[in-house]
């Protein structure tokens, strides 16, 4: 019996050996091993968000140009597209989680400019200041927005590949007939309300008078193209940047809350339903614009990059049909219409163990004229001034008016808690739509809030 | 002790030292370290994802202050409530008790239509009911064809509606449950009590209840606590809105730790519900005075 013990004994104990050993290559895998690691090494990995048509464009351009154009360079390079399919709110969280170990980190990811600053304290992205110093190409971008990639360090994190502006679409038929003269020209938010009004009045239930992303599902989307577009039409931003110091309650905040408290009390704005929704963007312009149920849309340019003929949602008389009025301030004070700029950046993750190719990749398809194939593919605005003097660009639809509303624009506060800001702002901006808080509580919470977060020595009032 | 049966004890000790090994580093290591970060500041990204502090309570105190916290217990609770402790509970016990002593084959249909909710995995429940309950749904597309408008089910009745989808899925395991224990209620006691001339409720709360009082408490207890830790369902139904309306505790630590990058306030909420399932649990045991 005892026998029996001590051989079982031993058995498992030479199992428990095996499973906790190393695995370490004996002298013939050595060169397998090495093998293995030039094909790792000869592979980049590419992390963006997709799915419901978003960047479609992008991945055409990664596809169709810059991948055969690299290949051409460096044949033994694979080149591999990993998109995550999330809702833009879950695209960041996957990110950072992604880019937290040297397993999952991709080679290059794309950046919004607004997490660039945040991703970069947490050391999750490689700074790029001495490789950028050593390229030429960098002095074809535009200054201003170089700021975005820049972190509060001084540090460069990643290379812009477009910049945006945000206004009102609006459909020229629907408006003609609800009596309003175009093109429309609204000078402050109550010409805006009164034309959704005559619109509501003229269609009844037919047709959705005014979409503003609404929801915590749309993430970034309701903070900016919603909240900000509001609020930078006020005299009160969000920060202060004399100060250094979030601004936690003004009359602006207030307003931009009551404005569009007055949009889903008046029943002015779609179903709820819809605009709650992660896919509420696509509902808005890939269905019901085309389909000339949406009288009004404050959103970004980009939006007609689903309607072109590759797009996810072709349109092809959406020229004719559709204007893009500027937004105009709270009042129609100085400077009159008001936007909100962003833009998106290619970024090496500090976890990448292929920083050399990705870097390579990166210089190649950040030149004026891969740009310009990016942008005919992709509709924003290039951060090259080079190619922005192109025709083709220059006869890009819309292009002349997004690019007007850059006068007036405003970047989001590039420091560390602007993220979490973000969400606090999303989360308050569905309760009032949904009724949960009024415009009032909703002001107090940020502050509560937001004071919270940046701590009471950082917040000033106005 | 003599000196084989310590043989015994030091050797099974020995035996047993590779899962207490496993279940230091898979079990208790992960709750110990939740318990060690919702005492810092830790986030997703930012300069405390690199260079987390100790904050001592300050992720507690800022809690309790929170209203959406507030608001997040008392969803939860009302979701316990409807579809476990009302729902799945009452419903299963009832299913159970109508199919005692009813012919196989009468047993075998119904079993098979209640267990299918529970052998579908919580993201297709999540699906299915969101088909079902969507604008453009199946409930929907019946109250067009009768004629009448449509109902935005899952923003006009979201806490409802999510209720209803759990009660679905997780009725079948309270109706296996009470199956087996009402199986153990004697026939003879049943027959005795009907001779006597009780009635048939009688016999069921004097009599019934009183025997399978261990399993009922058993089952409170287990479906409390998968009730508490449901997320799939809610966050792909409803993602806990519209606004706060099904932010239920961990879909309200989810946003906390993912969408606004606290990941060190997300595991102090985290530890406020594995709270709120343990005094659950003894209060089940205590107010039922059964001994487990």
């Amino acid at each position: 019996m005892k026998k029996w013990i001590l051989s079982g004994f031993c058995m498992l104990f030479l199992i428990f050996l095996s499973a906790c050993s190393n695995n370490e290559p004996s002298s013939s895998d050595s060169t397998n091993e090495k093998d293995s690691e030039k094909t790792e090494k000869s592979e980049i990995s590419i992390t963006f968000r997709t799915g419901g048509g978003t960047n479609q464009g992008l991945i055409n351009w990664l596809n169709d140009t810059v991948i055969p154009k690299f290949n051409e360079e460096h044949p033994d390079v694979t080149v591999n597209l990993v998109p995550l399919e999330v809702s833009e709110g879950d695209y960041f969280a996957k990110v950072s989680l992604l880019l937290q170990s040297e397993d999952s980190a991709p080679d290059i990811v794309t950046e919004d400019t607004f997490m660039v600053n945040s991703d970069a304290s947490a050391g999750y992205l490689e700074p790029l200041d001495d490789r950028i110093e050593a390229w030429e190409g960098w002095g074809e971008i535009t200054d201003t927005v170089k700021k975005g990639v820049t972190a509060e360090d001084g540090s460069i994190y990643g290379v812009p590949y477009n910049t945006d502006t945000r206004g009102l679409w609006y459909n020229k038929e629907l408006l003609k007939e609800a009596g309003i003269t175009i093109p429309w020209e609204p000078a402050n938010w109550e010409d805006v309300l009164n034309a959704a009004i005559a619109v509501k009045e003229t269609f009844g239930d037919e047709v959705v008078p005014l979409w503003m992303n609404s929801g915590k599902a749309t993430g970034e989307a309701t903070s900016m193209q919603t909240f900000e577009m509001l609020l930078y039409g006020t005299d009160d931003p969000l920060y202060d940047f004399d100060e250094e110091k979030w601004i936690v309650k003004s009359d602006g905040l207030l307003s931009a809350f009551q404005f569009i408290d007055n949009v889903y009390e008046s029943e002015l704005g779609p179903n709820l339903s819809q605009v709650l929704n992660g896919q509420g963007s696509s509902i808005a312009y890939q269905e019901l614009m085309p389909n000339n149920k949406l009288a009004i849309g404050l959103d970004g340019m980009w939006q007609t990059g689903n309607w072109h003929e590759n797009g996810p949602a072709p349109w092809p008389e959406f020229e004719e049909t559709l204007g893009y009025a500027a937004m105009p301030t709270e009042n129609g004070q100085e400077p009159g219409s008001t936007s909100m700029s962003g833009g998106w950046a290619l970024s090496i993750p500090a976890k990448s163990d292929n920083k050399d190719m990705a870097w390579a990749f990166i210089k190649m398809a950040s030149t004026p004229e891969m740009n310009l194939d990016l942008q005919l593919n992709d509709r924003n605005i290039t951060p090259f001034q080079s190619a922005s003097e192109d025709s083709a660009y220059q006869e890009l639809p819309f292009f002349e008016e997004a690019t007007s509303f850059v006068e007036t624009t405003n970047f989001r506060p590039a420091v560390d808690k602007y993220p979490n800001v973000s969400t606090v702002i999303q989360t308050l901006v569905e309760q009032v739509v949904t009724d949960a808080i009024t415009p009032e509580q909703a002001v107090e919470q940020y502050q509560k809030q937001v004071t919270d977060i940046v701590g009471a020595d950082k917040t000033i009032e106005r | 002790m003599n000196s084989s049966s310590r043989t015994l004890t030091i050797r099974s000790i020995f035996f047993l030292l590779p899962s207490w090994f496993l279940l230091l580093i898979f079990f208790i290591g992960p709750i110990l370290l939740t318990f060690y970060f919702s005492f810092t500041n830790l986030a997703l990204t930012g300069a405390q994802a690199q260079q987390m502090q100790f904050v001592g309570f300050d992720n507690f105190v800022t809690m309790f202050q929170d209203a959406n916290f507030r608001i997040s217990v008392v969803k939860t609770i009302l979701f316990l409530l409807l579809s476990a402790i009302i729902g799945q509970q009452l419903l299963g016990f009832l299913l159970a008790f109508l199919m005692k002593e009813k012919n196989t084959t009468f047993r075998r249909i119904i079993g098979i239509i209640v267990i299918a909710g529970w052998v579908t995995p919580e993201i297709v429940v999540a699906f299915c009911w969101v088909a079902f309950l969507n604008d453009n749904g199946t409930l929907n597309a019946i109250i067009h064809a009768l004629g009448m408008d449509g109902v935005t089910w899952l923003y006009t009745f979201p806490l409802i509606s999510v209720c209803i989808a759990n009660i679905w899925h997780g009725t079948a395991f309270s109706m296996l449950v009470f199956q087996a224990s009402l199986d153990d209620v004697p026939k003879s006691i049943e027959e005795a009590a009907k001779m006597d001339g009780a009635s048939k409720l009688q016999i069921l709360f004097r009599l019934i209840v009183p025997i399978v009082k261990g399993s009922i408490v058993t089952n409170m207890i287990l479906v409390t606590l998968q009730t508490l830790g449901v997320f799939t369902l809610i966050y792909a139904m409803t993602g806990g809105g519209p606004g706060t309306a099904t932010q239920t505790l961990p879909i309200f630590m989810y946003n906390q730790a993912f969408v606004n990058y606290q990941l060190g306030y997300g595991t102090a909420i985290s530890l406020v519900l594995l709270l709120i399932g343990v005094v659950a649990s003894l209060f089940y045991i205590r107010s039922m005075k059964v001994q487990v």
